[in-house]
C-alpha cells in the first residue's frame, strides 16, 4: 500500500480517464484524490469514516492504472485498502446481514439457486456487493434459467490444438448457464478439449472484492486441486473472476501456498485472450452484414489490458464490421451495488455510453462480461431500444457454427 | 474566513459545490509540487461564469484570498492554497463554446483540457499547437496563468502567442474583455492579452478564452538518436540551430530520464547516455527537403545510433517516452524536485558540464529531460525524503542550477512559472525597479492582494513547506520501503 501511495507523484495524468472525475468534477472522487485520502487515512490525519464515501464511489473500473505514469498500482492499493478497512468497519445492521448472505451464498450455485427462487434474496444482497458482481443480480428474473450442465469433457473437433478447463464462475453460472456453455462449444469447435471439472467451484473474487479476505482464501484454495495438470489454460468468461484471481498475489501474501496460488493464477486467461492467441480456425462468419459495437470491460481493458484481444477475434469473422464509439474506454456504470448505493452516477455512466454506442449505429452489442451486459440491456430498455448486447462466447459460437 | 462570509458563499453554490470539510479539502492541499501543502479554509467549484464572477466579487468585499485552480498541474505550487483563502476550481467549466474552422478559432471556457481543443479541431484539419507534457490534462486557465509552453514551441511560440482574446472577471471585480476574436485586433493599443497571460493568477480569473488554431502540419519527420556523451547531444542541438533549421521540436533526455521511461511505458530506447529527438514538420516538400540537410547534421554530431520514425506509430512511441518522462521518474526515487530553467541555447554543452558537476557536489543523482531547441532546462533532482536534510539538500542544488541558469544569461523559469517556489529567485533575475513596476500593476489591479496571494513576488507570507520526514507508517515499523 505505501509504495502505491509513495509512487504517485499527484501529477494528475490519472484524471481524465477517471469516470467519476469526469461525472462530478471533484478532486474527492479523482484517483489522485483517493489516494489522498486513504494516505491520510492510513496516517491518522484523517478518519475512515470520513473517506468512505469517496472510497465507495470508487467504481474500481481501473481505468487510472494505465493511464499513470509512475506506475501506481491502484488496484492494489484499493483491494488492500478495503481489506484494511473491513475488519474495522462498522455497518449498520442491515448491511452486515447482506454481507453475510453475500458471503454464505453467492459463491455457491446451489445455494443460491435456492435461496434466489425462495425470493427476495436480490434487494438485500445487492447493497453489499461490488460493481463487478452486483450486477449480476440484476439479471435476476422471475425464474431462474435451467442449469445447463457442460460434460465433464467436451471433446475437440477436429484436430486437436489446446487442453483447457472452464473455471464455472459462481452467480453467472446460476444467472446465465448459457455463457460457459457457448465458451465450450466455440472452443471446441475450433479444437479445443474442454474440461468443466465437477468440483471446480467459485474462484473467491466476489468475496476478496468485498474485503471478505479469510473466505476468499479458502474458496480459492478448494479449487487447487481440482483442475487436470495437463491443461494449457484456465479460461474464464467472467472479467470479474479473471481479474480477482491475478490478485492472488496479495491475497495470499504471507500464506503457506502462496506458490500454489500464483501457479494456478498463471494459469488463468480470459476467453477471448485464449481464443485470439490460438487463432481461430472456424469462421463461417454471418449471411448478411452485421453492424457490431464491442463493450470493453473494465476488469479487461483496464485491469487486465486486453484490449486488442476479443476486436482481432470479431475482426475475422466474415461480414462482420466493427465499429468505433468515443470514449471507449469509460466505464459503463455497470450496476449492482453501485446502482443502488450511487443510482445517480451509475445511470449517467450508462446514459452516456448507450448514447456513444448508440451514435454507431451498430445492430449488435458484443461484450466480455455479465456485468456490463446487464448494465448494458437495462439501459437499453430505459431507452426503448431493443438492440441485442451478447457474450462474445456466443457471437463466437454462433459465427463459427455459421447459423444466423 | 467569517461566517458571513461562507453564507453568502451559501446562496451562490448548493452543497456540493460548497466544500468546507476536511475531507473534501485535503485533497485540493498541493498542485502537483507535493513539497508545499496547504489546507484552504474552503472550495468552491463554479459552473457558469456568472458564479466565478459572484465569487470574485465577493472574495473582494470580504477581503478574502482566492486561489484559482486548473487541474492542480503546476509544478511550481502556482495552485498551491492559502490558508484561510478559497479555492476556486475551475475544471467543471469544460465546454468548447465555439469552433470555427474558417476563422481557424476556438472559444473555450477555462477549465478546458488542452488537449480537448486539438480533439475537437481535428476532423476540421486544425490543431492548437502549445503542448506541454500535461497536455492531456492541464487547463487552458492553467495554461495562460503560466504562459505554459511545450516540446513544439520552439517554433511556434508558447501559450501567449496562441492566444487572441478573453473575457476575465480581474480581482477586483470587474469584467472585462481583453484582445478579440481576429488576429487582426490584437495590434491595436496595450497588449492586454499579453499582460495577463503569464501573470499566474494574480491579475483574476480568465473566464471566457479564444484561442488559434492552426492548420496540422501535413508531414512530419521524426528523428532519434543517441549518443554516449550528454554533452555532445547539446552540442548537436547547437550544430542544428546554427544551420538555421527550424525544427518544430528538439528535445534531449539522458540516461536517468531514459531509463524512467523505458520502465514507464516501453518506448524501446535505444541503451545511450543521451537522446536528442528531433522533428521537422510542415509542407511535404520542404520538410523532406529539410530532413536531408538535417540527417547530415545529425550524422556528423558523433551520434552513435540514429533512428527514423516511419509511421505514426513509431513516431507516438518516442513521443510517449518523452511525455510521460517526468511521472515515470517517480519510479526511481521516492521524491523528486522538477527544476525549470533556460540557458541560451549555444551554452547548452556548458550547462549540462556543469550539473553534471553540482550532481557530483551534491551527492545527489539529476535526471535531465529539456526542450533543448529552446534551452529550456528540466532537470530533476531525486534525493529521498526519508534521509534528513534531504530535501534542503535538494532544494540548495536546485537554487545552484537556477543561479547557474542566470550566470548563462538564461532565465529561472522556461515555462512552469516562479508560483510558490522560485519567488524568491525572483531578485536574481529582475532588478529591483522591474520588480517595483510588477507590483505597481498589480496593485492597480488588485488593490487588496487577493489574487493569488503570496506567490510569484519574494517575501510575503512563509510557504507552508511541509517536510518530507519518515512517513508514519514507517517510523511506526508496520511499512518499509524497498
Ligand atoms: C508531469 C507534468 C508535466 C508538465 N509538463 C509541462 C510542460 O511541458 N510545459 C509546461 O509549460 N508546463 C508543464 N507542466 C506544468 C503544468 O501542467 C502547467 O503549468 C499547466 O499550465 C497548469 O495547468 P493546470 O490546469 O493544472 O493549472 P493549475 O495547476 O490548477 O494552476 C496553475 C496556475 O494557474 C492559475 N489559474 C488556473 N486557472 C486560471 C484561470 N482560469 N485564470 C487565471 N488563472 C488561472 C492558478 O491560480 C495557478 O496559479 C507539467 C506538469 C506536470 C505535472
Ligand atoms: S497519474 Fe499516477 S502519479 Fe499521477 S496523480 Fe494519478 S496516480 Fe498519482
Ligand atoms: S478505479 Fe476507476 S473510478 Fe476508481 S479512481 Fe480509478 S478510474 Fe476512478
Amino acid at each position: 500500500m505505501a509504495t502505491a501511495i509513495e509512487k504517485c507523484v499527484h501529477c494528475g495524468f490519472c484524471l481524465p480517464a477517471c469516470p467519476t472525475y469526469s461525472l462530478l468534477g471533484e478532486e474527492m472522487d479523482s484517483p489522485r484524490g483517493r489516494i489522498y485520502l486513504m494516505k491520510n487515512v492510513l496516517e491518522e490525519t484523517l478518519s475512515a469514516a470520513d473517506a468512505q464515501p469517496y472510497i465507495d464511489r470508487c467504481l474500481g473500473c481501473m481505468a487510472c492504472v494505465p493511464a499513470c505514469p509512475s506506475g501506481v498500482e491502484y488496484g492494489d492499493l484499493l483491494v488492500s485498502y478495503r481489506m484494511l478497512q473491513e475488519r474495522e468497519r462498522q455497518r449498520p445492521p442491515l448491511d452486515a446481514l447482506a454481507r453475510r448472505l453475500v458471503i454464505e451464498t453467492l459463491p455457491y450455485p446451489k445455494r443460491f439457486r435456492l435461496a434466489a427462487q425462495t425470493g427476495r434474496i436480490g434487494k438485500a444482497l445487492r447493497g453489499a456487493l461490488p460493481e463487478a458482481f452486483a450486477s449480476m443480480l440484476n439479471l435476476l428474473p422471475e425464474k431462474l434459467p435451467s442449469p445447463l450442465p457442460a460434460p465433464p469433457v467436451l471433446p475437440a473437433r477436429g484436430e486437436l490444438r489446446a487442453k483447457v478447463a472452464l473455471l464455472p464462475g459462481c452467480v453467472q453460472q446460476a444467472l446465465a448457464p448459457e455463457i460457459n456453455y457457448a465458451a465450450a462449444q466455440a472452443l471446441a469447435a475450433n479444437g479445443v478439449e474442454v474440461h468443466s471439472p465437477p468440483k471446480a467451484g467459485c474462484c473467491g473474487s466476489i468475496l476478496l472484492h468485498v474485503g471478505a479476505e479469510q473466505q476468499a482464501i479458502e474458496l480459492a484454495r478448494r479449487n487447487f486441486g481440482q483442475f487436470p495438470d495437463d491443461i494449457d489454460a484456465i479460461i474464464t468468461t467472467a472479467a470479474g473472476c479473471g481479474s480477482g484471481i491475478h490478485d492472488y498475489e496479495l491475497l495470499f501474501k504471507d500464506q503457506p501456498d502462496a506458490d500454489r496460488a500464483a501457479a494456478f493464477a498463471r494459469k488463468v486467461t480470459d476467453f477471448s485472450a485464449f481464443l485470439s492467441s490460438l487463432g481461430m480456425r472456424e469462421r463461417t462468419g454471418f449471411a448478411h452484414e452485421r453492424r457490431v459495437v464491442y463493450q470493453d470491460a473494465c476488469h479487461l481493458l483496464h485491469a487486465q489490458g486486453q484490449q486488442s484481444e476479443a476486436r482481432a477475434l470479431l475482426m475475422q469473422i466474415p461480414n462482420l464490421r466493427l465499429l468505433p464509439i468515443a470514449d471507449a474506454g469509460m466505464c459503463c456504470g455497470s450496476a449492482g451495488a453501485y446502482n443502488i448505493d450511487q443510482p445517480a452516477i451509475a445511470a449517467e455512466l450508462g446514459r452516456r455510453k448507450v448514447a456513444s454506442i448508440l451514435a454507431a449505429e451498430p445492430d449488435l452489442v458484443v461484450s466480455g462480461n455479465i456485468g456490463c451486459i446487464t448494465q448494458l440491456r437495462q439501459q437499453l430498455k430505459s431507452t426503448g431500444n431493443p438492440l441485442p448486447v451478447r457474450h462474445i462466447a456466443e457471437v463466437l459460437w454462433e459465427a463459427c457454427a455459421g447459423s444466423e | 474566513m467569517n461566517r458571513a462570509f461562507i453564507a453568502a458563499l451559501e446562496s451562490i453554490y448548493p452543497p456540493q459545490r460548497l466544500l468546507t470539510r476536511d475531507v473534501e479539502l485535503l485533497p485540493y492541499e498541493s498542485d502537483a509540487l507535493t513539497a508545499f501543502q496547504t489546507k484552504p479554509a474552503a472550495a468552491v467549484l463554479p459552473d457558469s461564469d456568472d458564479e466565478i464572477i459572484a465569487t470574485v466579487r465577493l472574495c473582494h468585499e470580504h477581503a478574502v484570498p482566492f486561489v484559482a485552480r486548473g487541474s492542480g498541474t503546476s509544478l511550481s505550487g502556482g495552485s498551491l492554497p492559502i490558508a484561510d483563502g478559497l479555492i476556486i476550481g475551475l475544471n467543471r467549466l469544460n465546454r468548447i463554446k465555439k469552433l470555427d474552422p474558417q476563422q481557424r478559432i476556438a472559444v473555450v471556457e477555462p477549465g478546458v483540457i488542452n488537449l480537448s481543443i486539438t480533439e475537437a479541431a481535428q476532423p476540421y484539419g486544425l490543431y492548437y499547437a502549445p503542448d506541454p507534457s500535461s497536455q492531456s490534462i492541464c487547463t487552458i486557465g492553467g495554461n495562460i496563468a503560466f504562459n505554459s509552453g511545450g516540446a513544439h514551441c520552439l517554433k511556434y511560440g508558447m501559450t501567449s502567442n496562441h492566444v487572441l482574446g478573453m473575457k476575465v472577471v480581474l480581482a477586483d471585480g470587474t469584467v472585462t474583455q481583453f484582445g478579440s476574436e481576429s488576429i487582426e485586433g490584437v495590434g491595436i493599443g496595450p497588449d492586454l492579452v499579453g499582460l495577463f497571460v503569464g501573470s499566474e493568477g494574480l491579475f483574476g480569473i480568465a473566464l471566457e478564452i479564444t484561442v488559434r488554431l492552426m492548420p496540422q502540419p501535413e508531414l512530419y519527420r521524426t528523428v532519434l538518436a543517441a549518443y554516449d556523451d550528454l554533452g555532445r547531444a547539446g552540442d548537436a542541438v547547437s550544430m542544428v540551430v546554427a544551420s538555421g533549421l527550424l525544427p518544430g521540436a528538439m528535445e534531449i533526455m539522458d540516461r536517468l530520464a531514459i531509463k524512467a521511461a523505458e520502465a514507464s511505458v516501453k518506448a524501446g530506447y535505444p541503451d545511450a547516455e543521451a537522446l536528442l529527438i528531433v522533428e521537422l514538420e510542415g509542407e511535404t516538400l520542404q520538410v523532406n527537403a529539410e530532413f536531408e540537410q538535417l540527417r547530415g547534421i545529425i550524422e556528423a554530431s558523433g551520434a552513435f545510433e540514429i533512428r527514423v520514425a516511419n509511421s505514426e506509430e513509431e513516431r507516438a512511441r518516442i513521443w510517449k517516452g518523452r511525455k510521460g518522462a517526468f511521472s515515470a521518474v517517480g519510479r526511481l526515487s521516492p521524491d523528486y524536485i522538477v527544476q525549470d530553467g533556460v540557458v541560451p541555447r549555444s551554452r547548452l554543452g556548458e550547462a549540462l558540464v556543469e550539473i553534471g558537476a553540482l550532481k557530483e557536489k551534491y551527492g545527489l543523482d539529476v535526471a535531465n529531460v529539456f526542450h533543448a531547441g529552446d534551452g529550456n532546462l528540466h532537470p530533476l533532482i531525486l534525493y529521498d525524503g526519508r534521509a534528513a536534510g534531504a530535501l534542503e539538500k535538494a532544494e540548495a542544488l536546485a537554487g545552484e542550477i537556477l543561479a547557474l541558469c542566470v550566470n548563462l544569461g538564461g532565465s529561472i523559469t522556461g515555462e512552469h512559472g516562479i508560483g510558490m517556489e522560485k519567488r524568491d529567485y525572483m531578485p536574481a533575475m529582475f532588478s529591483e525597479e522591474e520588480l517595483d513596476i510588477m507590483q505597481a500593476l498589480r496593485r492597480a489591479i488588485d488593490p487588496l492582494e487577493i489574487a493569488n496571494r503570496g506567490k510569484m513576488f519574494p517575501g510575503g507570507e512563509a510557504p507552508a513547506l511541509k517536510q518530507h520526514g519518515m512517513h508514519p507508517l514507517e517510523k511506526a515499523g508496520v511499512i518499509s520501503r524497498e
